[in-house]
């Protein structure tokens, strides 16, 4: 691993096994919960991407070595940072003997870092400005999501590649050129001035929610990874709500994954086949999660700042609050569609008004307004417009446009329940 | 500190503004130009003369080889240049910003290595 650090994407997090159980559960534990906030620590320490993650990583192989025996540090957490100071101390050192110029440049910073009086308070400040330079506008959005799972969550290249269905050294190259970029162009480690925080925040926001949905879709690909881009996602709207108290559209967000998480288990019925809201039993859905994210959703509406994602929330609330479909307050989710509306003038967003429309107005006055809407790409759109025209018993009409949703997804499950709908046309 | 270079990104046979048009973005750039200065970022700029009059010099066996024209055609060509020295990307995204307003036209911003006295 000597001079490793030079070449960017050779550091791989690997989650330490092999120890007594109870110590490789302790410290699995402690990976997930403590490998962003060290690495957020030591990027500050070493301005050098590689040389925390590096760090990090040995600091952990070395608990896994040295912990069987010694037994848990009092606190294992800043063990784990200090230890891994140290390693990457050491090893500029040497490198810097060697007149490597990044190396000095890295050791100047850390002694620098070292010598300030603590002045930048919690080191949660660390993880924000690690998520905002993921998050950086000047990446593409896969890079951003890619680096923000790798740097705050931990997950190893093979585990991104599977997760997003794209070949390991694909998503190497991918973390590769990121880092790089924002090596070579100086793309700050900061948290962004109050001008540009609001731009900057969405732009976070964007990525978490995208994190949370790949998870969710279940395009493909194991269920089980899957599942952790979810639980990930969530664990960072946590950790954002938790740094920034007062954007409510972070609260919104966090509101808006806790919801729809708690409908998970209930939105595939015994033989795997996707459940729309509708038809799914509501004793299966997670009412710690649905109350956890009500009670976020009240506090939105307590700040009086709305904005799309916590629109969205308080429209997930209304359909957790229904005890069956049929007291679902469609009334007030046509109100809130309305507003979302406003805020977020989107083609996507009128065709899910026009879902509301039709259970407020009648399938009539949707189907008039899913017309105007220039979608055809979109597979929802063409599901959406096949059950308003099932529901005006317009049956030839209903299969064309079924057949269109099913040729425009990739999802195993969507297409099975699209043919399922499909089977089920009255015949003409 | 750094260097960036911000390149005018200029597409190939596009029309040129009217004149009364062009005459408001030059005062424009001239505005940026000034600007750069006052915020010590200045390094250089200028605008570049069309493509059909550059010159491609290579060296082959020894020699020197000479060809009419750009080294290779594109949709896009290099407009014209800025080389600012900023503290770090988003400083360089601002002038970045500001070049685009001022000549309407996309504007690359690229790193150059290495860092240079503040």
């Amino acid at each position: 691993m000597s001079g490793a650090s030079r070449h960017p994407g050779a550091a791989e997090p690997r989650r330490p096994t092999g120890a007594p159980a109870v110590l490789t559960a302790d410290v699995e534990r402690l990976f997930r919960e403590e490998y962003g906030r060290s690495v957020a620590v030591l990027v500050r320490a070493f301005g050098d991407i590689d040389i925390a993650e590096e760090a990090v990583q040995e600091a952990f192989v070395t608990a896994l070595d040295r912990w069987p025996s010694a037994g848990l540090p009092p606190a294992p957490a800043g063990w784990i940072i200090t230890t891994a100071r140290n390693r990457a101390i050491d090893r500029l050192r040497r490198e810097a003997s060697r007149a490597d110029r990044q190396a000095r440049a890295a050791l100047a910073q850390s002694l620098d870092a070292g010598s300030e009086p603590a002045e930048e308070g919690p080191v949660h400040d660390d993880r924000l400005r690690l998520i905002f330079t993921c998050c950086h506008p000047a990446l593409s959005t896969g890079a951003q999501v890619a680096l923000t799972l790798r740097l705050l969550g931990g997950l190893s290249t093979a585990e991104l590649a599977h997760a997003f269905l794209v070949p390991e050294p694909t998503m190497a190259q991918r973390l590769v050129r990121a880092k790089g970029k924002i090596r070579d162009a100086r793309i700050p480690y900061r948290v962004p001035a109050d001008a540009d925080l609001p731009d900057r925040v969405r732009s976070v926001l964007a990525v978490v929610y995208l994190i949370f949905n790949e998870g969710h879709t279940a395009s493909s690909g194991d269920r089980l990874v899957r599942e952790d881009l979810c639980a990930e996602a969530i664990r960072l709207g946590r950790l954002l709500a938790d740094l920034m108290p007062d954007e409510p559209e972070v609260r919104g967000l966090l509101a808006l994954m806790l919801l729809s998480e708690s409908r998970r288990t209930a939105r595939t019925g015994p033989d795997g086949a996707l459940l729309p809201l509708a038809e799914q039993d509501r004793s299966r859905w997670d009412h710690e999660l649905i109350a956890e994210g009500q009670a976020l959703v009240r506090q939105c509406l307590r700040r009086d700042r709305p904005g799309p994602y916590q629109i969205q929330a308080a429209i997930n609330a209304v359909h957790s609050d229904a005890p069956t479909a049929a007291a679902t307050d469609w009334g007030q989710i046509l109100r809130l569609y309305d507003q979302l509306l406003v805020q977020a003038p989107t083609l996507v967003v009128a065709l899910n008004r026009a879902v509301a429309v039709a259970e407020v107005e009648g399938p009539d006055a949707a189907l008039a307004l899913v017309e105007q809407l220039a979608l055809d790409r979109y597979h929802v759109f063409h599901a959406v417009r096949a059950d308003l025209l099932r529901r005006l018993g317009r049956a030839a009409e209903a299969a064309t446009a079924y057949d269109a949703a099913v040729a425009r997804t990739q999802n195993a499950a969507e297409q099975e329940f699209l043919r399922r709908r499909r089977r089920a046309l009255p015949a003409d | 500190m750094k260097h960036y270079l911000l390149s005018v990104i200029t597409p190939t046979g596009g029309e040129m503004p009217a004149p009364e048009v062009l005459e408001g973005i030059m005062r424009n750039v001239e505005v940026f130009h000034e600007e750069l200065r006052e915020a010590g970022a200045w390094v250089f700029a200028g605008g570049l003369n069309a493509p059909s009059t550059a010159t491609v010099v290579q060296a082959k066996d020894g020699d020197t080889l000479l060809t009419d024209g750009p080294y290779a055609e594109g949709k896009e060509y290099l407009g014209g240049l800025c080389i600012i020295k900023a503290p770090d990307l988003d400083a360089a995204l601002d002038w970045g910003r500001k070049a685009a307003r001022a000549i309407t036209l996309p504007i690359e911003v690229r790193p150059f290595e290495g860092e240079v006295e503040g």
